[in-house]
């Protein structure tokens, strides 16, 4: 009997819940830590990081809308997905990253947990960070964080599938959408989570992922005017950061870098504080 | 028919005395400056005292004395004894308020009414309340033992001088840190004053420093690699140029910028109180409100009755003498700001909107605006748009609520927005909707310490006010990150 010849996976972008080409056509090499090619990964362009904006702005509405328990249950559900396909997962991120099948192993276990911690967080953010405030004066006054809106992330280059997740995770838990830049060197776990996504019944269009050039793609990011926020943890080099903090001034977007993996601070950081007030009488 | 008319009952002025040059206040003296440059009442342009223009020696002085003072001082200080501090600065705020009250409506031109009920009390408020937090910092929220940023640059606005001088120097002080404030080109009077309130304190010498100036002079201050933390009120265009010029540094900043708020009247409004929210919302300081209700947005069955209740409301607004008790709207604060609100007034009229404005006298020297509404504004109007800092309202309409707010949150800005409605349930789905920082719901330009303030997107970052706006002061104790 001949051996059977193995069906391998073509690796797309994740756009509004669906795995579509770069539209300018263009690829990159995959390689492991040797130098072997693994697979051709979609180098993204400036066109799908436009049409990724548009998914989430026009998921953003909803998605903050649907009730905290709600959001909860889908980011737990994320990690029940995870779950069942952790050899998957271990399998490339130990071929691309180089690492042994016992380190992926703990990556992977560890990126399941971020989802199951971070997911729990969805109905207690108000609790931390919203208030009643005692005003002088006839008027109820209190103060809730609101999720910010259209989130751009570069992932880390380092823990690709970890790094992606502690990036995602706090950003939609609270309600935002997002558009994340995986690891550009071991760019294939992001696509096989963002089939994880697909199936996790989070709507399409709040988390999208592209595969790329964080050089080529991070500067259109920091101009585009539908971009809120940025989560720049994925960027070490001091000069990309200047620039991209600089362009993004043009619509004010509020631009981080962690170096915490879990802490609320994270989700908080992407959130609005909104105080109402009212008058008290008869 | 006007049955009584409205004596004069002018303040004095004899409460303050206003020197005829004054100097920055560095290190818990006033140094002479090496420019001075006239302050006027903008109500009659007098000359009121010559301000001198700090320039980068100036400011260096400024930050090396806050630097000084916070190694040496404040920062190792237990909070129990800064918040005693915070609570003398606001005690003298309390017994010279009258004199501060004088003093704010000769530099600013606004209306005595205001400066003595709103703006000197608010700003000992501010300190009363931060006083409280000082030694309560484990509570705030970022964990044991969270740290100041070390030297705070305040640059504030010129529209609530003494008041946004207390929103930037209590929680500043409060958290630990020291402060070099540059006060607004048109309005350092009331900060100078402020200076001998600290010394009155007997606040140790360089925790707040005061360096007067215009536009450059603040330029100086956000350049200078000595601090650590910015915090700026003022336009979206002057916070843009300071989040570039900080951008490859690791300085901190909250900025509070402009705004173009709705104010959202549903057809089962309360139209009495709505009619005099809409006056509070766009006249109050002559309009020169970051957060004033500048989009009036009238569902259209009752856009009429309201438009006539507006106008014979706005007829009643008496416009005149900032230091007359009568007064409600005061002086445009400057000749600068005067031609601006005319140029958007005038794209108004050539953009094809109506103008309107009560009949009123205006004074014949000093800077004025009528209260003026715009009727028949679209949304591409550039009244409609832009913030025009004055007392001018423009008035759009819609049909459905879902309609309200699509409009509401079309512009780059969401620092506040007002909603109108008795229905309990309209008024928290309106709320949910608005994009803006506040929402004053049936009310408008309500001001409190315990209160966070700041905007969404081009109107800023971060809040002041509140547990909110303190943590903008602190950062978490290095143990705290993994």
């Amino acid at each position: 009997m001949s051996e059977r010849l193995e069906v391998k996976k073509t690796y797309k972008l994740y756009i509004g819940g669906t795995f579509p080409r770069s539209e300018s056509g263009r690829t990159y090499e995959v390689q492991n830590s040797a130098g072997d090619f693994i697979a051709n990964a979609c180098l993204a362009s400036r066109k799908d990081l436009k049409e990724a904006v548009v998914a989430a702005r026009s998921a953003q509405s909803s998605w903050s809308s649907a009730s905290a328990y709600n959001r909860g249950q889908i980011l737990y559900r994320i990690a029940e997905m995870m779950e069942g396909r952790r050899v998957q997962f271990v399998q490339e991120i130990s071929q691309s990253e180089g690492i042994s099948v016992e380190e992926a192993e703990k990556q992977v276990v560890t990126a399941i947990d971020r989802w199951v911690w971070y997911a729990g967080w969805s109905d207690k953010l108000s609790v931390l960070a919203g208030s009643t405030n005692p005003v002088s004066g006839p008027y109820y006054n209190f103060t809730i964080p609101e999720a910010m809106g259209v989130i751009g992330a570069i992932a880390p280059e380092q823990n690709s599938l970890l790094g992606l997740v502690e990036t995602v995770a706090p950003i939609i838990v609270s309600g935002n959408t997002c558009i994340v830049l995986a690891s550009s060197r071991a760019p294939l776990s992001a696509i096989t989570f963002a089939e994880v996504l697909a199936t996790s019944d989070l709507p399409a269009g709040v988390c999208n992922v592209l595969t790329g050039n964080k050089e080529e793609l991070a500067p259109w990011f920091a101009s585009h005017m539908d971009i809120n926020g940025l989560d720049l943890s994925g960027i070490d080099e001091p000069s990309l950061l200047s620039e991209i903090k600089t362009s993004g001034a043009q619509n004010l977007k509020r631009i981080h870098s962690f170096p915490e993996s879990q802490n609320p601070r994270r989700i908080l950081a992407f959130m609005e504080a909104k105080t109402i007030w009212h008058p008290i009488g008869v | 028919m006007t049955i009584f008319e409205y004596a004069p009952a002018l303040e004095s002025r004899s409460i303050v005395s206003i020197q005829p040059e004054y100097g920055h206040f560095i290190n818990g003296t006033f140094a002479k400056g090496s420019h001075h440059f006239p302050t006027i009442n903008p109500a009659d342009e007098e000359t009121l005292s010559h301000i001198a223009l700090g320039n980068s020696q100036d400011i260096d002085a400024a930050v090396n004395a806050a630097r000084v003072a916070y190694e040496s001082i404040w920062s190792k200080m237990p909070g129990k004894e800064r918040g005693k501090y915070l609570y003398r600065i606001a005690r003298i705020l309390q017994e010279r308020a009258r004199e501060f009250a004088v003093l704010e409506t000769l530099d600013n031109g606004k209306p005595i009414r205001e400066s003595r009920d709103i703006d000197v009390p608010l700003a000992a408020a501010h300190f009363f309340y931060h006083a409280g937090w000082a030694d309560k910092l484990d509570f705030a929220g970022l964990g044991n033992s969270p740290r100041p940023h070390g030297v705070a640059a305040q640059i504030i606005p010129w529209n609530f001088p003494i008041l946004m001088l207390a929103w930037k120097i209590a929680p500043a002080l409060a958290a630990g840190n020291t402060v070099v404030l540059k006060p607004a080109e048109t309005t350092s009077l009331t900060a100078l004053l402020f200076a001998q309130v600290c010394q009155q304190a007997e606040l140790p010498d360089g925790v707040v420093n005061i360096v007067t100036g215009n536009g450059s002079t603040g330029a100086a201050l956000v350049d200078h690699p000595g601090i650590d933390k910015i915090a700026f009120t003022g336009s979206t265009e002057v916070g843009k140029a300071i989040a570039r010029a900080i951008a490859p540094t690791q300085k901190k900043a909250t900025l509070e910028l402009g705004g173009k708020a709705a104010n959202v009247v549903f057809e089962d409004a309360p139209i009495d109180e709505c009619v005099e929210g809409i006056v509070n919302g766009i006249f109050f300081n002559q309009g020169h409100v970051c957060c004033a209700g500048s989009r009036l947005l009238l569902q259209e069955d009752i856009a009429d009755e309201v438009l006539s209740k507006l106008k014979v409301r706005m007829a009643k607004i008496r416009v005149g003498n900032p230091l007359d008790k009568n007064t409600d709207l005061g002086a445009i604060n400057s000749s600068e700001q005067l031609a601006k609100i005319r140029d958007l007034s005038k794209s108004g009229d050539e953009e094809g909107a109506e103008r309107w404005s009560p009949d009123c006298t205006l004074p014949n020297t000093g800077f004025w605006f009528p209260p003026t509404i715009f009727t028949g504004v679209t949304q591409a109007h550039r009244i409609a748009r832009e913030e025009i800092f004055g007392p001018v309202l423009s008035v759009l309409t819609f049909r459905t609520p879902q309609e309200a707010m699509e409009k509401a949150n079309n512009t780059p800005y969401g620092l506040s927005a007002g909603v109108w409605s008795e229905k309990g349930s309209k008024i928290l789905w309106a709320a949910q909707r608005l994009k803006a920082g506040v929402i004053w719901a049936n009310t408008f330009n309500k001001f409190d310490p315990a209160s966070p303030f700041g905007g969404y997107k081009e109107s800023g970052w971060g809040r002041e006010g509140g547990r909110h706006g303190l943590t903008a002061y602190l950062k978490e104790a290095e143990s705290n990150n993994e």
